[in-house]
């Protein structure tokens, strides 16, 4: 999947990110100088308890958020201090988000859903031409996740782990380089939870996908690569899986 | 792309969205249905005008207008003859009629108006306003046939009905009459019946000209004790061989009047016979005065005891006489009066005219104010009334009319100039409505605003989403605008579809209303319209659609900012 040059740099990393958040009057620290990196075809856990910063530490790296100090690098490249549009893009492009609450849309069919990154990415005219070659791409990638029987179904006819291959599925549809999960076995019982993991793994060893994943299981955070723990907005340790 | 599926989605699954598309139909519709009547009832009164007024008219500055009709036209011919369909030479004079009623004369100031009934009939609807060629229908159901055949020319014959009807009032007032001493010995005082009429040469000194009556023109015009008792009777009053004869009296001029007067066979013989004679004869003849009269002069709306239905009740009608004043030409003007018969009742729709107008025969009005030249025996006239082949060249007729027709003597107008406040008064009030019409639009307005902004909170995760998915502020906003706008759409599509259809129908939808609240909703005579006058303008139609999918757009524009400005971290914050 990926098609940029392979370097032996790191692909995202957070430099000596801050961010505050401000509630009234008060300026509430959320990360407190947070210096992180993953490469290529790594697989990461983001481990700390709730309120350790860790979504927000991955909603930054993934250009959801701008860091109160810091930068975040894409490939070496500051990409945080981006005009909006072009980290609109560059989130369209080269990331593919899950959530633990699945955050389908409820109006559109699991196909739909899967083609929403392919929608936003064209202009109406270009998805139009394209439309065979998208469809039969999510229908791949549908097939790929279990899920090529549940095309026309919508996210309320599903349960919680066939919710989440969708959204796996949308986060794959556009050809992402790093995938960011927040927890996305968190909602679900302990046998789909693995389901769920067994095919992120299975996409970072066949695709050599970036994956970082915030949970708050340590059992989960075992099975990546590494594992980076927070607490308080700082980092723990650092240990290798 | 993701925003048009998601438009159509939202506009699919969010019925709250219905309320907001059907408060913008009610308005479009409501707007369409009120304009269209609105102008349905303007051009209605614009073609009564135009009609009663012609094209063109030219009106001479002074009261005593300007001689030789035949001259004045040839004159317009060679200004703009080649635009000119046709022209109505008339006199036109304030005056005062006055009919009897109840034991007492009523009067009604009036425009009096001298005219050639084929000319006039030229220049606008004439016949179509005289009542006597007109079918009468009750609800629907036809009444009275029209007592004149179609195609017939206007003039001024007595139908047999008005005849009739002549015959039979004459005669009961005769019968009276020949009683009259006795009564009197009895009841001196006592109250005349309603349909009682005072024959015109009764009536005669109490309308006598200055010169033949009374030295004082004053107490002659006024008379009050004279005219409350039906006193002199040929034979018993104190006739005078020169009242005995109407017109006689009135005017200096009898050679004139006879050589002149269309009617001179009609003329009313000796009175002193008619006493004796019974059924219609010769002394029932009509005078030489004739006079179509405005129906709301002489028409009065009185309620049923029994049935509780309003009836137009007529106080005068054709075959009757009454009383004219009006001014001599000259100057000083004098007073004038004369009798004359009622020939037709008038009746255009324009209260305005209906509540004013009296036609009189052109030759005996122009004679009664002395407007005829004694030398050539040529009549002048005050108005000139013009009917134009094409009116889009009215401007340029009445430049060209202006050079022959010095502004000092003359005014020339268009229709539209002379009736520019009411016709100015009746945009205004158009305008004003179509304003206060709008603000409905403007009130669906605000509750598309509402429900945006409850749809916007309610889809903020989605929102989140598409952001988190790469969607621009810019993207998710146009979703909600394209949302408003296809609200717009739809609802104003709808409403024009339901207003147009309305519209078409209203005439049945008035049926329908009528018969369920048992109460005419539209009632003709009242407006005197069998249906409701309708006119669909594709403009407004236009504007209103175009104007009420502006405002849904315009409304939708503040959520869709909010909508926009969501921060995407925010918007995915866990339920």
């Amino acid at each position: 999947m990926t098609d940029s040059i392979l370097l032996p740099t790191e692909h995202v990393s957070a430099t000596a990110v801050e961010k505050t958040y401000r509630t009234g009057q008060h300026n509430v620290p959320v990360l407190r100088g947070v210096e992180m990196s993953v490469h290529r075809g790594e697989f990461v856990s983001i481990i700390g308890q709730s309120g350790s910063g860790k979504s927000t530490l991955l909603h930054l790296m993934g250009l959801l958020d701008q860091p109160t100090v810091g930068e975040i690098h894409i490939e070496g490249q500051r990409v945080d201090d981006l005009p909006a549009a072009t980290r609109d893009e560059l989130r369209n492009r080269v990331f593919g988000f899950i959530f633990q609450f699945y955050h389908l849309l409820p109006e559109l069919s699991v196909l739909e859903n899967v083609l929403t990154p392919l929608m936003i990415r064209e202009s109406a005219l270009t998805y139009w031409k394209r439309k065979k070659e998208y469809r039969e791409k999510a229908h791949a990638i549908l097939e790929q996740v279990g899920l090529s029987h549940r095309l026309k179904h919508r996210p309320s006819e599903l349960s919680g782990g066939e919710m989440q291959r969708t959204a796996i599925a949308r986060a794959l549809v556009a050809g992402p380089q790093i995938l960011l999960a927040d927890e996305p076995t968190g909602n679900l019982d302990v046998e789909t939870g693995q389901g769920i993991m067994d095919l992120l793994r299975s996409l970072n060893e066949d695709q050599g996908l970036t994956i970082v994943m915030v949970t708050h299981d340590e059992a989960i955070a075992q099975q990546a690569h590494r594992i980076v723990r927070l607490a308080s907005g700082r980092l723990e340790i650092l240990e290798a899986a | 792309m993701y925003k048009l599926l998601l438009c159509v989605r939202y506009l699919r699954t969010r019925y709250i969205a219905l309320a907001s598309i059907v408060s913008v139909m009610l308005g479009v519709a409501t707007m369409i249905v009120v304009n269209s009547v609105m102008s349905g009832f303007a051009n209605e009164m614009r073609e009564r005008i135009n009609g009663i007024l012609a094209d063109v008219i030219i009106e001479t500055n002074s009261l005593n207008g300007e001689t030789d009709a035949e001259f004045h036209r040839q004159l317009a011919m060679q200004a703009a003859g080649d635009q000119i369909e046709s022209i109505s030479m008339t006199v036109e004079v304030f005056g005062l009629m006055h009919f009897r009623r109840g034991g007492q004369w009523i009067p009604r100031p009036v425009t009096l108006v001298g005219i050639e009934p084929e000319n006039e009939a030229k220049v606008g609807p004439l016949v179509a306003n005289l009542d006597s060629f007109q079918t009468i229908r009750e609800d629907g159901i036809v009444t009275r046939e029209p007592l004149r055949k179609e195609g017939e020319a206007p003039g001024w014959k007595l139908t047999e009905e008005a005849l009739a009807w002549r015959s039979e009032w004459k005669e009961y007032q005769r019968r009276h009459f020949a009683n009259w001493p006795a009564r009197e010995a009895a009841e001196p005082l006592m109250p005349e019946p309603p349909a009682f009429e005072p024959e015109p040469g009764h009536a005669e000194p109490q309308f006598d000209s200055p010169a033949t009556a009374s030295p004082e023109p004053g107490i002659a015009a006024e008379g009050p004790v004279q005219l409350e008792v039906p006193l002199p009777l040929p034979g018993i009053g104190p006739a005078q061989p020169g009242q005995v004869i109407p017109a006689a009296a009135i005017d200096d001029g009898e050679n004139v009047r006879q050589a002149s007067n269309p009617f001179a066979t009609d003329e009313a013989p000796d009175l002193k016979g008619m006493v004796v004679e019974k059924g219609r004869s010769d002394i029932d003849a009509p005078l030489p005065g004739r006079l179509y009269i405005g129906a709301q002069l002489v028409e009065i709306p009185r309620v049923d005891r029994k049935t509780d239905k309003v009836f137009i009740e007529r106080l005068v009608k054709p075959g009757d006489d009454v009383k004219i004043s009006t001014v001599s030409a000259g100057s000083p003007p004098e007073p004038r009066h004369f009798f004359a018969t009622v020939v037709d009742v008038y009746k255009s729709g324009m209260s305005e005219y209906d509540a004013n107008l009296v036609f009189c025969n052109l030759e005996y009005l122009q004679e009664m104010r002395g407007m005829i030249d004694p030398q050539t025996g040529k009549g002048a006239i005050t108005t000139m009334k013009i009917k134009l082949k094409d009116y889009n060249n009215s401007d340029q007729v009445v430049k060209q009319l202006e050079n022959v027709f010095p502004p000092h003597l003359y005014t020339v107008r268009t229709w539209e100039q002379k009736q520019g406040p009411l016709l100015a008064a009746v945009d205004i009030e158009s305008a004003i409505l179509n304003v206060l019409l709008f603000l409905i639009i403007a009130v669906a307005g605000f509750g598309i605003l509402a429900i945006f902004f409850m749809i916007v909170v309610e889809k903020t995760r989605d929102i989140g989403i598409l952001k988190a998915l790469g969607a621009s502020s810019r993207g998710v906003m146009s979703i909600f605008l394209a949302y408003g706008l296809a609200l717009g759409v739809v609802g104003s599509g709808v409403g024009v579809v339901c207003g147009l259809l309305f519209v078409r129908y209203i005439n049945v939808i008035e049926g329908g209303i009528s018969w369920l609240t048992g109460r005419k909703v539209f009632d003709e005579r009242i407006y005197y319209f069998p249906t409701i006058p309708t006119e669909v303008s594709f403009w407004t139609v236009t504007w209103v659609a175009l104007g009420s999918i502006l405002i849904a757009v315009l409304a939708s524009v503040l959520p869709a900012r909010r909508a926009a400005r969501l921060h995407p971290v925010e918007a995915l914050r866990y339920e």
